[in-house]
């Protein structure tokens, strides 16, 4: 998740925000509309997540989208970074909103586990069905019961780049691994490294070895292993770390060399690209680096910088690894009936496409029509993620527990952080995470 | 208050005898009511959480399971703990000394300063900023990059004054070509040349806009033949912007390589016979070699990497490096505190040791440091303990992947229990560590308190 995945400073600023949400949430105020049949006219729906700034003010022209088609009043409530926390002492404090926006596949499934989640009503299965891939309704469901909606959604195999890098050096966007190595000599040739590594942020590297083993190994290897049912030590993990690897110990590939790269964070990676002193072409993350680029350097998507999807390895399908929010709804919400409307609405086409006007959106719902999305490189996006259908998978380290997959300084981040230092022996790497992740799903 | 009883005399006085109990009793009384407020909270606030800390540290993550002493022993095996314990170590030793120390000299130098309050303001001004801001000025001081930490361009500019920088530090050959790397650096063609012979000498890896102002295009001249008895050539950028180039070949958008070193190399002895530098286009000549066959070198000057600076936040100095930061904050707390004891000082001593002839270090060390000793310690045992909690500078600086290089009990405390690992029966574990080495530092100034209450 891009909201998760922060920076030392942000992080620090958000901490301070999940405290403050806590201590004075519910102050998001009340908002109404008139119009619509008004079925649900005098009853507020309150919705927590952890949306603010620009992506809160698009979210809420979709609330206030539901309140006009109703007549329901809607509340947003922030829960800034730490949702399980917020929402878990919410419940207990018989405070607890009517939907949540849960960030993570593996919240969604405690809150399920907890006992804590309404099942999705008829309405809303029947337009999950029509309207998703069935993937997105297995990361939703848990024990075969359908709890959470995606209404959002991340497209973390994009690889962006600088076109004018790429014609000064003569290439072609790349389809296979191959081509992308050989590309990425060939701007190094012309002076510029081909790609640039944040690897100070750990969360960077496990996308570059989600989308290369799911491409390489397959989605049902993915899953075995996103669930540890397949150990780290096995034959296909080393096998990808070997082919991460290759780039990681060429000097010419990465920006600076590797030790750079450790010192490099997300922005900082986006930067060396898009920044003003370009120092490499190429830089792989989701499709959030497009809102670094132009918020903070300024370039305009689809002109100064744009994409292309992350290249098939070895002979497999192009991998699309992905992630998403979900919306559920609490059994201990004070309206879940009217919250239920809102999941039904949501399930729509029509209020994606209230969030796709705005911009800095992606939906998972196949039957929205891609000409709502404002701009190309997101229609781009978009169109490789529906396109994906059912080989979709989330990110793997997201679904993991918190000790592996999302730890700054332990875990898989900290593992793939040494094995870019040094990446000798994928061998070693490979039971590093068995041992590391034996040691988190078991707690 | 039991003092002031009077002795009993006889049996006339048991009346008196009563009442004076009762009023000690209520003096009792009133005495708990006054204490009561704080025991209450001391024990909310700090008996309990204690207590429940060491009991959690019997349990496994869940908390339902009882373990005994399996937290423990996990503790002591997990080599993150045990470098938490070493660093915490590191810490102990030497920021309370090095604190101490600094304070110390600066409390007797400011003392003989003119604007001694306008610099102890000053130095006492970075108390005010919280762990958090000095956290993050911090880390980006101590940024590898020259760009942005301001540390690492003092060093750069330094170094790159007595040491140039080199040309082409991101050029390379191609593998494959006539070029081939040596160990130190260098690029060397085969030994077969001799003076007649033209070589053309292709990099790669320049950038159009690292090439050096008034680059030409390096076509023409290659197609100039040796004149005999001279060994000539070019060494050219074996790139077409925008691609299309041959690898090898001397296209004629290809730029030229200027103010590149070159070597001929005499193949018998491998010694530098002569030494030139290429023109604007990258041509180059050596007349006047004697017969022979002699190789062509671009010594290793021409490629030297730019000084990177020193990486303060790598795994070998992160602790010194924020141990530097936790200084700038608490030396002027020492030093404030130090200075109080030293205006305390009895002036007649130190007039005594000058009409003696005492120098003013010999009146330092003997007069002045004795005196101060129990400042001094109160000092000392304040920053150990101090130390023993530091948690924010040590979370903010340290970058993720030196994270475990840099941790301290502290946050290794926080990072298992809250920060990921989600086990705090592991975490109370720690927490009772911590405990248990504060401990002695408490006593010793609990004792010295009373003492001096006394």
């Amino acid at each position: 998740m891009m909201r998760r995945r922060t920076t030392l400073l942000t992080g620090c600023t958000a901490l301070v925000l999940a405290l403050g949400a806590t201590a004075c949430g519910g102050s998001g105020g009340p908002v109404s509309a008139g119009g619509g049949d008004k079925a649900l006219s005098g009853q507020t729906v309150t919705v927590a997540g952890v949306w603010s700034g620009d992506e809160l003010k698009s979210f809420q022209k979709v609330l206030d989208a539901f309140s006009a088609k109703t007549g329901a009043k809607t509340q947003f409530v922030s829960t800034g970074d730490n949702v399980s926390t917020v929402i878990g002492s919410k419940i207990e404090g018989g405070n607890a909103p009517d939907v949540v926006m849960v960030p993570q596949v593996g919240v969604l499934q405690q809150f399920a586990k907890s006992g804590w989640l309404k099942p999705l009503s008829k309405t809303t299965q029947q337009s999950v069905d029509s309207n998703f891939a069935p993937v997105w309704k297995n990361y939703g469901s848990v024990g075969g019961t359908l709890y959470g909606l995606y209404f959002k959604a991340a497209d973390k195999s994009t690889v962006w780049y600088s076109p004018d890098a790429l014609d000064q050096a003569g290439v072609k966007p790349p389809t296979t691994w191959a081509d992308l190595l050989k590309a990425g000599h060939t701007v190094s040739d012309s002076g510029l490294a081909a790609f640039s590594i944040g690897g100070e942020d750990g969360w960077t590297l496990t996308d570059w070895f989600e989308n290369i083993y799911l491409s390489q190994a397959g989605p049902e290897k993915y899953d075995a292993l996103a669930a540890h049912k397949l150990p780290w030590t096995d034959a296909s993990v080393v096998k990808a770390l070997g082919t991460l690897g290759t780039l990681f110990k060429d000097k010419q590939l990465i920006a600076g060399g590797q030790k750079e790269a450790l010192n490099t964070d997300f922005p900082g990676s986006v930067e060396k690209v898009f920044g003003p002193k370009p120092e490499a072409a190429m830089v792989y993350e989701g499709d959030f680096v497009a809102g670094v680029a132009h918020d903070q350097f300024g370039k305009t998507i689809g002109t100064d910088a744009t994409f292309f999807p992350f290249p098939a390895v070895d002979g497999g399908t192009a991998p699309v690894v992905s992630g998403g929010d979900a919306a559920v709804v609490l059994k201990a919400g004070k309206n879940t009936t009217a919250g239920m409307k809102l999941l039904e609405y949501l399930a729509t086409p029509e209020a994606a496409a209230v969030w796709a006007k705005e911009g800095g959106f992606l939906s998972p719902n196949k039957n929205l029509d891609l000409s709502s999305y404002s701009d190309d490189v997101t229609r781009e996006i978009a169109k490789s993620l529906v396109g994906g259908g059912d080989s979709v998978r989330f990110d793997m380290s997201d679904q993991a527990p918190a000790a592996f997959g999302g730890t700054k300084g332990a875990g898989e981040w900290k593992i793939l952080q040494d094995f870019l230092a040094d990446p000798s022996d994928p061998k070693a790497a490979a039971a590093q995470l068995e041992t590391a992740a034996a040691k988190a799903y078991k707690g | 208050m039991t003092a002031t009883v009077a002795p009993q005399t006889g049996p006339p006085v048991t009346g008196q005898a009563e009442r004076a109990r009762r009023t000690r009793r209520r003096g009792r009384i009133i005495a708990l009511l006054f204490v009561f407020p704080a025991l209450l909270l001391l024990g909310a606030l700090v008996v309990y959480p204690v207590l429940f800390s060491i009991g959690r540290s019997f349990f496994d993550a869940s908390g339902t399971r009882f373990v005994g002493g399996d937290n423990y022993t996990e503790m002591f095996s997990d080599p993150a703990t045990l470098k938490a314990i070493r660093n915490t170590v590191i810490w102990v030793l030497v920021a309370p000394t090095l604190l101490t120390g600094l304070g110390l000299i600066l409390a007797v130098l400011v003392e003989k300063v003119r604007w001694a309050t306008a610099f102890k303001l000053l130095l006492f001004l970075p108390m005010a900023v919280s762990f958090l801001a000095a956290g993050i000025i911090f880390r980006l001081a101590y940024d590898e990059d020259p760009h942005k930490g301001v540390l690492n361009a003092a060093v750069v500019t330094v170094h790159n004054a007595f040491k140039g920088t080199a040309e082409y530090p991101t050029a390379r050959a191609r593998t494959g070509q006539d070029l081939t790397a040596e160990k130190d650096g260098s690029y060397r063609t085969a030994a077969n040349l001799g003076p007649g012979d033209t070589v053309n000498l292709g990099l790669v890896g320049v950038a159009p806009k690292d090439l050096p102002g008034g680059a030409r295009p390096a076509y023409p001249a290659a197609q100039r033949r040796a004149a005999a008895g001279e060994l000539s050539g070019v060494v050219y950028l074996d790139f077409t912007p925008g691609g299309g180039g041959r690898p090898g070949v001397v296209d004629r958008k290809e730029s030229g390589l200027p103010r590149m070193k070159v070597e001929a190399v005499r193949a018998d002895d491998g010694k530098t016979v002569a030494s030139t530098s290429t023109a604007a286009d990258g041509s180059f000549r050596f007349t006047g070699l004697a017969a022979g066959s002699y190789g062509v070198e671009l010594p290793a000057s021409n490629f030297a990497q730019p000084y990177q600076g020193v990486s303060w936040l790598g795994p070998a100095l992160v602790t010194p490096a924020i141990i530097g930061a936790y200084l700038w904050i608490w030396t002027g707390f020492a030093m404030v505190l130090i200075g109080a004891g030293l205006a305390a000082l009895p002036r007649d001593a130190l007039e005594a040791a000058r009409m003696d002839g005492a120098n003013e270090w010999q009146i330092f060390r003997r007069i002045t440091v004795p005196l101060l000793a129990p400042v001094l310690t109160v000092v000392f045992v304040t920053l150990v303990i101090n130390v023993m909690k530091v948690f924010d500078l040590v979370y903010i600086i340290a970058p993720g992947p030196v994270q475990e290089d840099a941790t301290v009990l502290a946050t290794q405390m926080w990072l298992v229990s809250f920060g990921g690992g989600n086990n705090q029966g592991l975490g109370s574990a720690l927490g009772v560590l911590l405990l248990v080495l504060v401990i002695p530092a408490m006593a010793f100034n609990v004792r010295r308190f009373r003492r001096s209450q006394r």
